[in-house]
């Protein structure tokens, strides 16, 4: 007698009731994998915690800026009066003061960064570029406050008496230089910026180029490019690694408080002259929350805060669009 | 070779030596900046740095002091923050690489990246009101969290990035051996991205550990040992701030001086860190 | 995959440790009795929280250093947040004694859920300083010139008005830069509540509070911010507490105060001004010393309170906090003079005294008249 054709097993009948059955395992998992299941949950989780902190952080800022915002409606954006005592509030000076000083920051830090990343992977040998990558990821690790400190005993005075004079008397006909030397304010809180976000920049930028691999530099040398034109190849190979740095450190400059504090002038207005003093809203928030007594000078700081997100989104998503409009016709990541 | 092929190529060579000159002064310029800020706290605080000063406790103007309290507090709240944060942190940023295409986490993303921009003042009042008021205690509780809120979407984003960039050969390989998922993610492309990751946590960490203003509001600060969690606790950078607001030079030098152990305590842990994540192969 | 077994384990581990070391130092078992606010009886030793004014803090940390070792019983804490902290923390019952220069008002005082008693501590001085290339002398300044300096309507440094009160120094040719304070502070309001005195204009323009729109000048964060600023840039002037002109070698200006008199912000000035006020001083102690009567007054004094609840919640921990306070207003005051802060005249230390005697737990007094 023949063997009889063996029956497939099928899935109902191989994996019993379970498999007719809605289960959290298979929800999660396609594989039916417990394992996976459980790691996606957990992964899950966790994201779903960092939404939680920030929907919490948005909805408490958003409830105690109503007083506010009933008081300034629309009016708060385009007001440039910041009067506690008059009970007007406006934070027009303040968002020009904190996008100004970030633009500030990233122009001057990201082809800086850019270029320490570039010499510490591409060029330098190798017993260099350890000890340098370690010093420039100690910078930071200064605490704010100790930046703000170096800033008013050294970057300050430094800037009145050796760059702002030349700035003032070669390109004074330019709006951005004109006005009364001090020392402090907006240019002096970008660049102590710019040094503070560095650091972040540069040390992310460094493990993206680290990760491209040898296979690209080598076609790109085969066809006789010279070191340079490698890089250049290595950089686009990098880019969306770069743009995140690139927001990372864009993040910490926005958001700030004491060295910027210390060094911008803390001036409510706007002025086209980067010598002029600035005030931004970590700034801001600083100095005056924990004085604030009375509920509409307290709701104004808070939906000043609110605006900050605000401002941040915006910034992140004009980032983001230009990278994807940069980067959509090339593949990414390379694959080895 | 022809003329214009000679010529390119010269000018091409030239760019390139130029570039090359750029970067690597681009590299000693951020190194000058940090021997000079390096060295300016050095110079007015190495006056003041010796042993008494680095078990004791803060002490009125005039009588000396320490900051020993402040170390281990620092010390404290960082572990907090760490065990907090990093998990969360590495667990978002998995999450993020290996199921990033949907909507969701596209929002996840872009929250992470606001959340990065956060100043520290509004992530401490935030925690003052959800930790502080209920419990009507200052605690170094409070502050570890606050800390691990800063922490986590550094440590998320970085984390992404970083898993992104491990070639996807090492995963198909796994893959095609019959590992789950799981234990891809964790056994293969985790410890190929290990020193990535850790360079994100470093950089968590440095930023954490200078951050004075969350904790004003959650840790206050305490001038005696504190071993409980849910009492004020002293830290590093609250008394640097203390003291560098002060009238007086003697606190000012005490206040440089606390900042190179800040710095020492931040050089140690990277140290200890980058050994365990080195890359073996 | 040995890789992973031992890092799985080792993760495990450390977690694990992490949260029963969490759970061992959170437990509640060592302290028996409930508490509201930091701090327990812990086998006699009472531990209490305060915060607040930034000015007394180094004279804080001196009394409660000294106290500390005849009192190895009482661990009291303060740390300098802020007066508004000071009184957002003490309102919220977050600590167990609050520190501020600028009384609470009314409204505020409401907002607390027992009431609130002012005891002040300590006085202290608001200074004029200033850095003059080339004039060594002090320079003396009258109410009206000041507050049209401040308010931008003098602008030079050889102007006639300042010339007037300062006939016998050569005044350079210079303008003048203002600096005040950025950030909100008990010293701005202590400052802008004597220029509201004694101008009405400025009362008007400007008014009084921890944080005004000043007409001119540059912001400095904190005295420490002033200071530096001031001590930087010639043909500056600025108002900083007295500690901060002293300490940093600053030159220190006389005014003229209600009386007449040319006054240097001395020790005994400031404690005339206090001594002087004391008939407007209502019984709680609230109130604002500037622009005082009395030829030796110095214009521009304050006191610095510590607020406590009348009614403590726990009796061990307020009977501590009273015991400190007698002795910081008796014994402590000899250590005032040292720190460049004013003591108490000796009839509000008797005021004191009566506050301190008030303060009750479940009912009873607790200072049992000693």
């Amino acid at each position: 007698m023949a063997n009889p054709t063996p029956t497939l097993p099928t899935p109902t009948s191989a994996y019993g009731a379970s498999s007719r059955a809605w289960s959290w395992r298979r929800t999660l998992s396609p594989t039916g994998n417990m394992g996976d299941a459980v790691f996606r949950a957990l992964l899950f989780g966790s994201a779903f915690v960092l939404l939680l902190i920030f929907g919490a952080m948005i909805a408490a800022i958003a409830s105690n800026s109503v007083p506010s915002m009933r008081a300034f409606g629309f009016g708060f954006l385009t007001s440039q009066v910041w009067s506690p005592i008059r009970g007007e509030f406006g934070a027009l000076p303040f968002i020009y003061g904190t996008v100004m000083s970030s633009l500030i920051a990233l122009v001057i830090s990201v082809p800086l960064s850019l270029g320490v990343a570039v010499f510490l992977v591409e060029q330098a040998p190798r017993r260099l570029a350890r000890p340098v990558t370690f010093l420039v990821e100690l910078l930071a690790a200064i605490p704010s406050v100790v930046f703000g400190l170096w800033g008013i005993f050294v970057l300050a005075p430094f800037l009145r008496e050796h760059i702002q004079p030349p700035l003032a008397n070669w390109f004074g006909w330019l709006p951005l230089f004109q006005g009364t030397v001090t020392g402090i304010g907006l240019l002096t809180g970008g660049i102590i910026l710019a040094i503070m976000i560095t650091p972040i920049i540069s040390a992310v930028v460094r493990d993206v180029l680290a990760a491209v691999p040898m296979s690209q530099r080598e076609a790109a040398l085969a066809l006789g490019a010279t070191k340079w034109e490698t890089t250049r190849v290595v950089l686009a190979n990098g880019g969306p690694g770069i743009a995140g740095a690139i927001i990372l450190g864009l993040g910490r400059a926005i958001g700030e408080t004491m060295a910027v504090t210390m060094l911008i002038g803390n001036r409510p207005q706007i002025s086209l002259s980067l010598f002029e003093p600035s005030y931004t809203i970590a700034s801001v928030l600083a100095n005056e929350f924990t004085e604030a007594s009375d509920e509409l000078y307290l709701s104004a700081l808070i939906q000043l805060g609110l605006i900050l997100f605000l401002v941040t989104f915006v910034i992140n998503a004009a980032a983001r669009l230009l990278v994807w409009s940069v980067t959509r016709g090339t593949s990414g990541t390379a694959r080895a | 070779m022809s003329a214009s092929v000679q010529s390119a190529d010269t000018k091409r060579r030239a760019v390139s030596a130029v570039m090359t000159t750029l970067t690597a002064a681009c590299a000693l310029f951020a190194v000058t900046m940090l021997v000079l800020i390096l060295g300016y706290i050095a110079i007015r605080g190495i006056g003041s740095l010796n042993l008494q000063f680095l078990i004791d406790t803060p002490k009125p103007i005039g009588e000396g002091g320490g900051i020993g309290n402040a170390i281990l507090g620092s010390l404290v709240l960082l572990a907090l923050a760490s065990i907090i944060g990093l998990p969360l942190g590495i667990a978002t940023g998995i999450y993020l690489a290996e199921f990033g295409s949907g909507k969701f986490a596209g929002i996840v993303r872009f929250i992470a990246d606001t959340l990065t921009g956060v100043p520290s003042i509004v992530v401490g009042v935030f925690v003052y009101t959800i930790i502080v008021l209920p419990m009507k205690h200052f605690s170094a509780l409070a502050g570890g969290i606050a800390l691990a809120v800063i922490m986590i979407p550094i440590v998320a984003r970085t984390t992404e990035e970083m898993i992104r960039l491990v070639p996807a050969s090492l995963r198909e390989g796994a893959l095609a051996l019959g590992a789950p998922q799981w234990r891809v993610t964790m056994g293969v492309v985790l410890p190929a991205a290990a020193s990535g990751i850790a360079t994100g946590a470093m950089l968590a960490v440095a930023r954490v550990s200078g951050e004075t203003a969350p904790l004003l509001f959650t840790a206050l600060n305490y001038k005696f040992f504190n071993f409980y969690l849910d009492e004020p606790i002293a830290s590093l950078t609250v008394q640097i701030y203390n003291y560098s607001i002060s009238p007086y030079e003697e606190w000012h030098s005490l206040a440089w001086a606390a900042t190179l152990v800040l710095m020492a305590q931040i050089l140690v842990i990277n140290i200890i860190v980058r050994f365990f994540t080195r890359k073996r192969f | 995959m040995i890789h992973l077994r031992k890092t799985l384990r080792a993760t495990t581990a450390l977690l694990l440790t992490g949260v029963v070391s969490l759970a061992l130092a959170c437990s509640p078992a060592r302290d028996g009795a409930t508490t509201t606010s930091s701090g327990a009886a812990t086998g006699g030793v009472v531990r209490l929280q305060g915060a607040g004014a930034t000015f007394p803090n180094p004279l804080y940390q001196k009394w409660l250093s000294e106290y500390g070792k005849t009192n190895a019983n009482a661990q009291i804490d303060y740390q300098s947040v802020g007066s508004g902290a000071g009184i957002k923390q003490i309102q919220e019952q977050t600590i167990d004694f609050g520190g501020t220069d600028k009384p609470m008002n009314d409204e505020e005082l409401k907002k607390a859920p027992g009431e609130l008693l002012h005891i002040p501590t300590v006085l202290g001085a608001v200074v004029v300083t200033y850095n003059l290339q080339g004039v060594t002398e002090t320079l003396s300044f009258s109410p009206d010139v000041l507050t049209d300096i401040f308010l931008g309507k003098i602008t030079k440094w050889n102007d006639a008005r300042i010339k007037a009160d300062n006939a016998t120094i050569n005044l350079p040719d210079a303008p003048i830069t203002v600096v005040h304070r950025s950030d909100g502070s008990g010293t701005t309001a202590v400052f802008t509540d004597y220029l509201s005195k004694v101008s009405p204009e400025w009362k008007e323009k400007v008014s009084t509070g921890v944080s005004v729109s000043w007409p001119t000048g540059q912001g400095g964060k904190g005295n420490e911010g002033v200071t530096a600023q001031v001590k930087a840039q010639p043909n500056t002037i600025g108002y900083v507490e007295l500690a901060y002109a002293e300490q940093n070698k600053l030159p220190i200006a006389r005014l003229k105060n209600k009386a007449g008199q040319f006054v240097t912000p001395t020790l005994d000035a400031v404690t005339a001004a206090a001594a002087e006020s004391l008939a407007a001083t209502p019984e709680d102690m609230r109130v604002s010393i500037t622009d005082a009567a009395g030829a030796s007054a110095y214009p521009i004094a304050s006191y610095t309170y510590i607020l406590v609840y009348k009614d403590q919640k726990d009796a061990a921990k307020g009977k501590a906090l009273v015991d400190f306070l007698w002795w910081a207003v008796h014994d402590g005051e000899r250590y005032t003079k040292d720190l460049l802060y004013a003591p108490l005249p000796a009839e509000v230390v008797r005021r004191v005294e009566t506050k301190l005697n008030s303060v009750t737990s479940g009912g009873k007094a607790l200072r049992s008249a000693q």
